[in-house]
């Protein structure tokens, strides 16, 4: 039953990660009875394993809420939880248009974060009410009234009234649904008599029902039997089922009107028809105009993915194509490398996304994996004037050809406490990055805005900036553009032969260092095999690395054991199982842990 | 028919030895006699049954020499009487469990060839390989069989034990020479899985694979200096004194094994007593173990031997010729100086000795 529309309330939760966004969710289902508290699980919004263990929402979700507020009418809430990460902006940056609201949570010990502020200026683009919230309260070292205060200074929020909250322990959270309810306002300008226009928030496929489309419908209404229309790819489907999200199940409904969060089913193959930001309207009384912001998702990191044995390869096919169909910016297509067999190159938002997959693969399709370096899109301007853009080094063309390189380059914020700044601009300026600003956020806190390529940060950035500043760096990052650069490929080869899975492209200023690690990598990793083998590292025809494996001096049975001749048959047999798990490249043997211990090259 | 080898398996020993992973155990009262019997049993049976005649007979184990000069006597007479052995008669001795009157028991029941294992000269090392003998008490054994007129005497020596450097190797080297034995078994410590020297590989100062290669090459270089030849990977010989019953293995012949844990290749069979004395004593029967003696296995094992796989003989064992496609393998390591491809024979050298394993296995099976 829909309410009145001066009684919805659409709303986010925005935080920096880690600041309690989902516990906070959780204790909102609690308060409003939409869970019963048996049901309730820690971050019962997060429902994938991984979610749940690394403590981040990788896909937003949405749940309707009912509250009877002090005022004694009944509010209908709908809480669209967005993803807490930097690969997923452009999802939250959809969810947050699907709302009047958004529910900032800082954290009382810690203050505003990286994240804080640019989910905050992602909330103010789409100029919702912000509610701001300040959460663990009961932590020993939590300070709210200077975190108040940081709030009103660098947001410049109004603070002092905000709800101060323990997310954990339930303290004070119905301050929160009070002022959600007074501060956020209703979706008044919506109109039921306009075409339909609806927002697609998130899409998840379901076995039974195809894909579920989360909309947040902004004109018109819709309800099943309608002919619904994807105003972006112009796909039309009869709506088989429209409703509510419940906290553990859908509720149907007779409709959907203006101003309502819900969901649509129709029978849906993939995701990939009912992409995030995309309008839903009607065949019967389509609208002229999309909802603004609608863009495909294009993929930032690639990297190849290929079954440890190889006749997974179509056991790995199917695996990406079922998750593919929950996930539009995941893409894929069959590669084949001379060193790893079949496989495929696959595209990712980010190298969250990529883990996140990966584990995936492993954990839920117990596939063993082997992924070749993660490369960026790189633009290649050929002599003749076309332009290539390439994300496999193994496409790179002759350097005789190439007029110029360009690569991208991200705008990145990290927030820190200034005794870090050093240890910060140290790591930035290893990574090529250049400095853009410095300010300080608060006396004791900076944010330091760099231009960083984005092939110096897919990698491990995050992880040796964290590790360098003992975990209280914050980062962020969006896509400038792409600039000129001065790019190389790094050739392996093994005994004289080409290794083109581990091929890949770099700035020529860090080819050597590179190349050097490399080298004594793989030396350290590949076993001693019959013949000395020279593991060198070029670029083009010039070698800049060079090992030597030493040639193996002793593999041998010195006796027969009383003529128990089957053992040493068998062992010998063992030998020949252990080299079929090798990896050939030329008549080098490449065992696969070794390969692996060289593809995640530690810095 | 050809003749056959006979081998008898004595699992006693006084002690277990860190590195050993042979079928043996501690010997109780009464039990050299017992075991004894039984393999005299045994004998009886099996020369019914297959109506075979031997030409060497090998007493291995274990520590043989602890059955007694009487038993040993008594297992070689009726050894003679019932297969006809008529040639070499081995018994492997430990020094220091070796009774004084215990080669001219043997010696005047045939034996006529001892094996020591002394694995090294220097004490230290022996030592620390379980060997509780010091080296004069091995010279006294050399001594004491060559008094009866034993005089084909081979030593065992281990390389790439712990502690070892070149210098000591070359001590039991100089030993050897010495003492002028015609047969050294040169045998590189391999960790066997579940022993002491496994669990313990690395408290133990063991020589790298580098270092042990090297004193294999060092060893036979001398060796075959002083007129000894390398004729298989881990043996040494002056002329005429290989071990003729170690051949038969490696020449894919016949052989019959008696005792707990002794392996069998009668009639294209192979068959072995599992590792349960108990078993052996109540008369059960051998496991069968498959075919033996198939062209795969030949090649594998006549490689062991520097005279390799000889083409005519390769030829009349199994009416075809030698596989061109392992042949056209082999050339990749002879290219490297692995192995010796002739007119006549395949055969690996010394430094292809070394990685016999990873070239035979790659010869086989690709």
């Amino acid at each position: 039953m829909a309410a009145k529309k001066e009684n919805i309330r659409n709303f986010s939760i925005i935080a920096h990660i880690d600041h309690g966004k989902s516990t906070l969710a959780d204790r909102l289902l609690e308060k409003t009875q939409s869970v019963a508290v048996r049901d309730m699980t820690e971050q019962l919004l997060d429902d994938m394993d991984l979610e749940r263990e690394r403590g981040i929402t990788i896909k937003a979700h949405a749940v309707k809420l009912n509250y009877k507020a002090q005022d004694g009418e009944e509010y209908e809430l709908n809480l669209i939880d967005t993803p807490g990460h930097v690969d997923f902006n452009y999802e939250v940056s959809r969810s947050l248009a699907a709302c009047e609201g958004a529910v900032l949570i800082v954290d009382a010990s810690q203050g505003i974060e990286a994240q804080t502020l640019a989910n905050t200026y992602l909330a103010l683009d789409h100029d919702l009410e912000i509610v701001p919230v300040i959460n663990k309260i009961d932590l020993p070292a939590a300070d709210p009234e200077r975190v108040a205060n940081e709030v009103e200074e660098v947001i410049g929020l109004e603070c002092m009234n905000a709800p101060r909250v323990s997310a954990k322990t339930g303290e004070n959270i119905e301050q929160v649904l009070e002022k959600i309810v007074s501060d956020i306002p209703a979706p008044l300008d919506s109109d039921d008599s306009k075409p339909l226009r609806a927002l697609v928030f998130d899409s998840v496929y379901d076995n039974y029902k195809g894909v579920i489309v989360y909309v947040r419908v902004v004109d018109g209404k819709i309800k099943a039997g309608d002919t619904m229309r994807m105003m972006a790819t112009g796909a039309e489907f009869t709506v088989v089922d429209v409703g509510y999200m419940r906290a553990t199940s859908m509720e149907s409904a007779k409709e959907l009107t203006s101003g309502e969060v819900g969901y649509i089913t129709a029978s849906i193959k993939t995701v990939g028809d009912a992409r995030v930001g995309d309008t839903v309207t009607t065949a019967e009384y389509p609208a002229t105009e999309p909802l603004p912001g609608y863009r495909k998702v294009n993929p930032m990191v690639f990297c190849g993915v290929y079954p440890a044995d190889g006749a997974d390869y179509e056991n790995l096919r199917e695996a990406l194509e079922k998750l593919q169909l929950n996930d539009a910016a995941l893409s894929f297509e069959p590669e084949t490398s001379g060193a790893l067999g079949f496989g495929f190159r696959c595209g990712f938002l980010g190298l969250l996304h990529l883990e996140i997959i990966q584990e995936r693969l492993e954990r839920e399709y117990d596939l063993d994996l082997v992924t070749t370096i993660p490369s960026v899109v790189y633009r290649i301007h050929l002599t003749d004037g076309t332009v290539m853009e390439i994300d496999n080094p193994t496409n790179y063309p002759d350097p005789a050809y190439i007029d110029f390189c360009e690569e991208p380059i991200t705008n990145a914020n990290i927030y820190a406490p200034n005794e870090y700044v050093g240890a910060i601009m140290d790591l930035c300026q290893e990574r090529r990055g250049v400095f853009k600003n410095m300010t300080y956020v608060t006396p004791d806190r900076v944010d330091i805005a760099y231009e960083l390529p984005l092939n110096e940060i897919i990698y491990d950035f995050f992880d040796v900036l964290k590790s360098r500043t003992k975990g209280y760096a914050s980062f962020d990052y969006e896509i400038k553009g792409y600039e000129r650069s001065n790019l190389v490929k790094l050739d392996v080869l093994l005994n004289g032969d080409g290794v083109d899975a581990l091929s890949f492209i770099i700035h020529s200023d860090k080819a050597y260092g590179r190349a050097r690690k490399i080298a004594e990598k793989l030396k350290e990793n590949i076993p001693r095999q019959m013949f000395e083998i020279p593991v060198q590292i070029a670029i083009g025809g010039k070698v800049i690395a060079r090992e030597t494996i030493k040639a193996m001096r002793k593999d041998v049975l010195a006796k027969c054991y009383g003529g128990d001749i089957t053992r040493k048959k068998k062992l010998l047999e063992k030998q020949k199982e252990g080299k079929k798990r090798m990896r050939h490249f030329g008549t080098v043997e490449v065992p696969q842990e070794a390969f692996m211990a060289v593809l995640k090259l530690d810095e | 028919m050809k003749n056959i080898g006979l081998y008898i398996h004595v699992p006693f020993c006084k002690s277990k030895c860190p590195y050993c992973d042979f079928y043996s155990m501690r010997m109780c009262g009464g039990q050299a006699d017992d075991y004894t019997a039984c393999v005299l049993e045994s004998l009886e049976h099996w020369a019914d049954r297959l109506g075979r005649k031997a030409d060497t007979l090998y007493f291995g184990g274990g520590t043989p020499s602890l059955l007694g000069g009487s038993n040993i006597a008594l297992i070689t007479r009726r050894a003679k009487a019932l297969f006809g052995v008529d040639g070499e008669i081995t018994v492997e001795c430990n020094p220091s469990a070796t009774e004084d009157d215990f080669f001219d028991t043997v010696a005047k029941a045939g034996v006529n060839r001892i094996s020591l294992g002394m694995q090294s000269a220097v004490d230290s090392e022996r030592r620390k390989l379980g060997r509780v003998a010091d080296s004069k008490r091995v010279e006294e054994c050399i001594k004491a069989a060559r008094g009866v007129g034993i005089s084909n005497i081979t030593l065992d020596v281990m390389l790439g034990v712990p502690d070892q450097t070149a210098e000591s190797l070359k001590k039991t080297i100089d030993f050897c020479l010495k003492n002028d034995v015609p047969h050294i078994s040169a045998y590189m410590l391999k960790l066997e899985e579940g022993t002491y020297y496994y669990n313990n590989a690395e408290k133990l100062n063991l020589p790298d694979e580098d270092a042990t290669a090297d004193m294999y090459t060092f060893l036979g270089d001398i060796l075959e200096e002083n007129g000894y030849r390398n004729y298989e990977i881990s043996n040494f010989a002056k002329p005429g004194f290989e071990g003729k019953h170690n051949l038969k293995y490696w020449n894919c012949e016949e052989y019959l094994g008696i005792g707990p844990s002794a392996h069998s290749f009668i009639n294209g069979k192979r068959f072995f007593y599992p590792r349960d004395i108990d078993a052996f004593r109540l008369g059960c029967e051998p496991v069968p173990d498959g075919d033996g003696g198939g062209e795969e296995e030949y090649i594998m094992l006549r490689l062991r031997l520097a005279e390799g796989v000889v083409f005519d003989d390769f030829r009349a064992r199994f009416g075809q010729s030698f596989s061109a496609k392992i042949l056209e393998k082999a050339r990749e390591f002879e290219k490297h100086g692995l192995v010796e491809i002739s007119e006549e024979s395949l055969s690996l050298t010394r430094k292809g000795f070394l990685l016999s394993n990873t070239i035979i296995s790659s010869l086989i099976y690709g």
